[in-house]
């Protein structure tokens, strides 16, 4: 026979008993601590400076108001020219996004239209299998393939204030991991946007993946219709009430599903960007601690009872039995 | 061979009362029809050479599989399982493109948890084989066809095989007796593991085959039985022995069941009708229902819920995919053109959108059995299964003396445990030991006996621990409180007074001579002296009965020799110190019977005068008396009173001298009664009886004490303080079912009874003059009665908040389980704190069990020793066999085995408490886990109108539930 403590279980175990005094002090316990993360931290979301420009219906000319896909589909210059001011004073690095709507980057088909081995290994061009229907262009293999590549974002801005260009910089702006191991070095694209129907933006081909970073950025496939990706960096300070000129080319074709387009300025806090939900969510768990630990103490104090009173078991309120 | 043949004994007197009635004709004219066409050629081995007749061979299986139908059958049993043929399905479309992930993330846990479930299943199976292989291999003695006998295998028996079976033996299959080694051919047989009972009972062979009692006979016998085909019916047999072109019928009086015992008897031949699985016993074991625990049903219940939601949201969300889809076209333009719609498979064709979405619709399903938790089956059967090493190795339930720890024997139902809420107990061997002590005796109005009983153990117990459980609330251990073990089985009598002699000074010497005397004759128990130490041990029909033997010669009567006509002991002279032998006439034995509640034997003693020695119960004995022989009346009275409360069971011992004229009267009229052929012979039989055993002079009363089991009264007492209740259900008469009532604390003083009772005089009266039916309606209507009576009361004790107790007798108890009356029943027994149902059949047992369970919903647990509480044991929701000393069938067929009642106490408020809130916790927590995994999916995929496997593949069987099932069985 095995008599080991634990055959036994006779093993040291704690198990607290949930006494007033304890369940009241661990509510307090948690509402101290969660009210003033959740202060800290809407603060900080509160500090970040956002400008949101959705321009993508007022980019359309008049004339094509009623048939806007025609006018994105026809080839030739889409500039757009629109202003931002600076509401407050936005401390570099000021990050500029796109900001998608109604974009299924996470439908099955599309997600899966990749190949990472291609992506990584020069060797392994011929891996398409994944990416129909854009795996093969006129007999060779695409590279980099799939239908995720082949719609890659192609507006573009840039910046200027006052007859002063604010250069972008875009490089750093997709994971370091990325670049590294998912994007080969020496892997070049091939036979990009060379089919019958183009997709999105096209790619130099005299450059490696690997510094090809929008790329990189849009093949990181959002999870949510709604998502933001990362175009640059504006590495100065603006200051408020500057007004900024930016000139969009319109190329990407949203209209076809109704999609809307938004350019982003945002700085960043301790917390990253520009997220109530935290602090919210926070206060909120806070705050309900604090009241149950305040209704506990009520009850303790107006109405207590000893703690195991087995004259409250079932079977004990009726005498007659057991 | 062994020894000679044994001394030739006239049995057939002492069993007067109970010996073989001819069947009628009719049953034998069926020999040979449907049902009835078995033919047994008896020691002719070589007619199996002919391939006929071709009956089951003697081995016997209990598995559930063999090793070529286990993996059919235990698949077939896991996809009993709804959980698992779902499971099964997605597997098998995880290979096909509508995947959404990889099929071997589906596949591998899949079959894991199959493997581990069947895995489980293969461990039971082995044990039971085991135990299989163990009784298929035992050895009995076979005639090899030359007069010869040698040992073979139980399995290699063959119908038609002639057996010697010795003394103590199981019988290894059904079988014939054809002679023994009385020359009556008369054998006992011990039938515990069949019927529970556990007197011998009297077999006795035909007079046909009485000469074939050695070995060498058997050169050159041959004989054809023609009998029933194999059936259920312990009871009866109908079958033909055709020897020497004689036909002799066969009745379940020839017949030896496998299961059963020889004893008391040092050898029988029998030829083999039934064997292996055709036997009796075996026609009779019912395959054990499945039981599953509640937390079980429950879950399923959740997991029929989840799997609705499952469907109703791949569903929802296929709908929605087929719609969007089906817009990705729109006049021959691509809205989601970075889908390339125009160029695409039939998963998302928009030509073909409805197919798009059914075939969407199975891929939902598959992605989100997350929903689903695939392990939590695998997890429970895992906790469970540790958790039954935790009952197992439990040392505070390990029986020592027998070296049985608790057994559980199936996992099932661990958490189960903790949720009981009536107790159905048995009595025999699980509240008592079933060895019944000598401890008091009231002789010429005197009481002697200073041992203590069980019940004022209890007593005094229960006033200390009402005072220490206000210190300290703890469950502790039953402490064998130390008492000296008494050295000789069934006697526990101390009292200097008339112990070693010392009764010569007391007041009435005569009365306590005459006293051991009469207990010293007035018995059926056989002696069986050591030959080497001059021992003598006795085998009695019933314990209480050794129990009196035992105490005469304790006190200086050694009965040593029964002989067909005389009864013979050693008579200790305390003057002298010298034993002397005394020897008794045995005229005639007037058996005991329930009905009669008496037995006397008429001996002539040395001085050639002729005494009649009876013994009986207290209500019957006192209208006996002659009116001279109520000297002692009023104290033996008051002490047999005393011996009642203190739970002990009381004889009355009585004497009367005959003279020769009435006698020889008596014997022709008995002689006559005996033997006349009718159905009313035992009625007669019992009236001339009756005319004798009158007048007779008191001696005084017996208390024998049926023992306790170790701890059980403070046992029951802490499970009624944990609000659990407890019925006993027993086959015991009602006197002895209240008296370990009371011992055991079930019934306490100040406790209103009810009893309901078929035994009152009206009864009597209506059962005499009466004619069948009315006796019938009459008792149904009466018990009725005595059932709202008792709810008006129950009703009244209610509000004064007092405790009531109910007993029923088992032939109201047929009456209280009609459909009409059952639920009245029942409301009476619940709102009582204590049930006690004496005299019930087995079937009565499992039919109160079964009432209880589905009328009251209530969990119910049965605890019993015996062949006789299997039905029971089944019908509960949990069965607990006792693993005592007696036979392992209740152990066979239960879920638990302790190995004393008092483990009780910490099977259900420790380890069934544990077991419940652990098992518990983890299925909700596994569940919350499962359906907060799938929240977090269907949130990205936005209203199911898309799918991503984005979700890594292995975190479907996900690490951090590794992690949490170790808690579970740890704290």
């Amino acid at each position: 026979m095995g008599d080991s403590r634990f055959t036994q279980q006779e093993l040291p175990a704690c198990k607290p008993i949930l006494t007033p005094r304890w369940v009241i002090s661990t509510f307090m316990f948690v509402s101290l601590v969660f009210i003033p993360i959740g202060v800290a931290s809407l603060f900080a979301s509160r500090d970040v400076v956002e400008i949101i420009d959705r321009y993508e219906t007022d980019c359309i000319p008049q004339d094509f108001k009623n048939d806007k896909v025609k006018y994105i589909q026809t080839p030739g210059e889409k500039t757009c020219n629109r202003t931002l001011t600076v509401p407050k004073h936005m401390k570099h690095p000021i990050y500029v996004y796109y900001q998608l709507d109604n974009f299924y980057q996470n439908h099955r088909r599309y997600v899966k239209s990749r190949s990472d081995k291609q992506l990584r290994n020069p060797n392994s061009e011929n891996d398409a299998s994944a990416c129909k229907p854009e795996d093969m262009a006129n007999g060779m293999p695409i590279v980099p393939c799939g239908l995720i590549a082949w719609s890659l974002f192609n507006d573009t801005y840039s910046f200027s204030r006052t007859n002063q260009i604010l250069t972008v910089n875009k490089k750093g702006i997709s994971w370091k991991s990325d670049r590294d191991h998912k994007f080969g070095k020496n892997v070049y694209p091939k036979n990009f946007q060379s089919g019958k129907l183009i997709g999105g933006a096209n790619l130099s081909s005299s450059i490696p993946l690997s510094e090809q970073e929008d790329l990189i950025v849009w093949m990181r496939t959002a999870a949510l219709p709604t998502f933001r990706k990362l175009y640059g960096k504006i590495e100065v300070d603006l200051q408020e009430g500057e007004v900024i000129n930016v000139t969009v080319e319109n190329n990407y074709n949203t209209y076809s599903f109704n999609g809307k387009k938004k350019l982003v300025l945002s700085t960043t806090s301790w917390l990253g960007g520009k997220n109530d939900f935290l602090g919210t969510a926070y206060l909120t768990v806070g705050g309900l601690c604090f009241l149950l630990a305040m209704a506990f103490t009520i009850v303790y104090l107006i109405k207590p009872r000893r703690l195991g009173d087995p004259s409250y078991l079932s079977w004990n309120q009726n005498p007659g039995g057991h | 061979m062994v020894g000679g043949r044994r001394k030739k004994q006239l049995f057939s007197r002492i069993y007067a009362f109970s010996s073989g009635k001819a069947s009628s004709d009719v049953e034998y004219s069926l020999i040979g029809g449907t049902d009835f066409s078995r033919r047994v050629f008896c020691n002719d081995p070589e007619i199996f050479e002919t391939g006929y007749p071709n009956y089951e061979n003697n081995y016997v299986r209990t598995t559930k599989y063999t090793l070529v139908t286990f993996f059919p059958k235990a698949l077939f049993e896991q996809f009993r399982r709804v959980g698992n043929v779902y499971f099964l399905i997605c597997s098998f479309l995880a290979f096909t493109p509508l995947a959404p992930y990889s099929p071997l993330s589906t596949f591998l846990p899949f079959v894991l948890v199959i493997g581990v479930t069947m895995g489980k299943e293969m461990v039971e199976d082995w044990r039971r084989k085991k135990q299989d292989i163990e009784v298929n291999n035992r050895n009995v003695k076979v005639h090899h066809g030359d007069g010869s006998f040698g040992n073979t295998k139980w399995m290699n028996l063959r119908v038609g095989d002639v057996v010697k079976v010795e003394k103590d033996e199981f019988f290894p299959a059904d079988l014939i007796l054809l002679s023994s080694c009385y020359e009556e051919t008369i054998c006992y047989v011990e039938t515990t593991n069949l019927d529970g009972e556990n007197n011998l009972k009297l077999k006795q062979a035909l007079e046909a085959t009485s000469n074939l009692n050695e070995d060498s006979k058997f050169r050159n016998f041959k004989a054809i039985i023609k009998c029933e085909d194999p059936n259920a019916n312990l009871y009866s047999f109908v079958g033909s022995l055709e020897v020497e072109e004689q036909m002799y019928p066969l009745t379940a009086q020839q017949l030896l069941l496998r299961g059963s015992k020889l004893k008391n008897t040092d050898y029988v031949y029998g030829v083999v009708i039934f064997a292996g699985h055709d036997t009796k016993v075996i026609q009779n074991s019912t395959a054990p229902p499945s039981k599953r625990s509640k937390i079980e049903k429950r879950t399923d219940k959740i997991i029929y819920l989840l799997f609705s939601v499952l469907v109703f949201m791949s569903f929802t969300g296929s709908v929605f995919f087929g719609i969007a889809t089906r817009e990705d076209l729109e006049n021959g333009r691509m809205t989601r053109w970075y889908l390339r719609p125009d160029d695409t498979s039939i998963y998302y064709d928009p030509k073909r959108a409805p197919i798009a979405a059914v075939l969407h619709f199975l891929t939902a399903l598959m992605l989100y059995s997350y929903l689903i938790p695939v392990s939590l089956y695998v997890y429970m059967e895992i906790v469970k299964v540790l958790q039954s090493l935790f009952i197992n190795r439990d040392l505070h339930m390990y029986y020592e003396e027998a070296d049985k720890p608790a057994i559980a024997r199936t996992s099932n139902l661990n958490e189960e445990l903790g949720q009981v809420d009536t107790i159905l107990s048995d009595k025999t061997g699980t509240l008592t030991c079933n060895s019944m002590e000598f401890i008091k005796c009231s002789v010429a109005g005197t009481s002697y006996g200073r041992s203590v009983t069980e019940v004022e153990r209890a007593l005094a117990g229960r006033k200390r621990s009402s005072l220490a459980q206000m210190v300290t609330e703890e469950w502790g251990f039953v402490e064998d409180s130390p008492k000296p073990e008494p050295s000789v089985k069934g006697f526990n009598f101390a009292d200097e007074r008339i112990m070693m002699g010392n009764w010569v000074n007391e007041p009435h010497l005569d009365v306590i001579q005459k006293f051991f005397q009469l207990l010293a004759i007035c018995h059926t128990v056989i002696p069986d002296v050591d030959e080497e130490t001059g021992t003598v041990s006795y085998e009695a029909e019933s314990p209480d009965e050794a129990a009196l033997v035992v105490a005469s010669r304790e006190l200086g009567f050694e009965f040593y020799e029964r002989t067909q006509t005389s009864i013979s002991f050693l008579e200790l002279d305390p003057m002298s110190g010298r034993k002397f032998k005394r020897l008794y006439n045995l005229l005639n034995i007037l058996e005991f019977s329930s009905s009669r509640k008496r037995m006397s034997v008429i001996v002539r003693n040395e001085e050639g005068k002729l005494i009649l020695l009876c013994k009986g119960a207290d209500s019957i004995m006192f209208e006996r008396l002659a009116t001279d022989g109520r000297e002692f009346e009023e104290q033996t009275k008051e002490h047999i009173n005393e011996y009642a409360d203190a739970g002990l069971r009381t004889l009355v011992v009585a004497y009367r001298e005959l003279d020769d004229q009435e006698y020889s009267e008596f014997s022709d009229e008995y002689a006559k009664a005996k033997n006349s052929v009718s159905a009313d012979r035992e009625v007669v039989v019992e009236a001339v009886a009756d005319k004798i055993e009158k007048d007779l002079i008191l001696l005084g009363a017996t208390a024998v004490e049926d023992k306790l089991q170790n701890g059980v009264p403070e046992c029951i007492d802490k499970l009624a303080q944990a609000g659990i209740k407890i019925w006993v259900l027993t086959g015991d008469k009602m006197e002895t079912a209240i008296n370990t009532g009371h011992a055991c604390s079930l019934l306490r003083k100040g406790m209103n009874q009810i009893i309901i009772s078929s035994e009152t005089p009206e009864f009597k009266a209506l059962n005499k003059a009466g004619d069948e039916f009315n006796v019938c309606e009459a008792s149904r209507s009466s018990i009725l009665n005595q059932i709202i009576e008792g709810n008006v009361l129950l009703e009244e004790s209610s509000e004064r908040s007092e405790a009531l107790a109910l007993i029923i007798d088992g032939k109201s108890l047929t009456y209280a389980l009609e459909d009409d009356v059952k639920d009245l029943f029942l409301e009476l027994a619940v709102g009582c704190a204590s049930v006690i149902c004496c005299r019930s059949s087995p079937k009565q047992k499992a039919l109160v069990t079964r009432l209880l369970k589905v009328k009251t919903g209530m969990t119910t647990l049965a605890i019993g020793d015996g062949a006789n509480d299997i039905g029971m044991l089944q019908e509960a929701d949990i069965g607990v066999g006792i693993s005592g000393f007696e036979g392992m069938q209740a152990v066979m067929s239960s879920d638990i085995a302790i190995a004393q009642f008092r483990f009780l106490e910490r099977l259900l408020l420790v380890h069934g408490h544990w077991c419940y809130r652990r098992i518990s916790s983890m299925v909700t927590s596994l569940l919350v886990h499962s359906v907060f995994r799938f929240f977090l999916l269907f949130r990205f995929l936005d209203q199911g109108v898309n799918l991503q496997f984005y979700y890594q593949n292995l975190k479907m069987f996900g690490t951090e539930n590794h992690f949490s099932i170790t808690k579970f069985f740890i704290k």
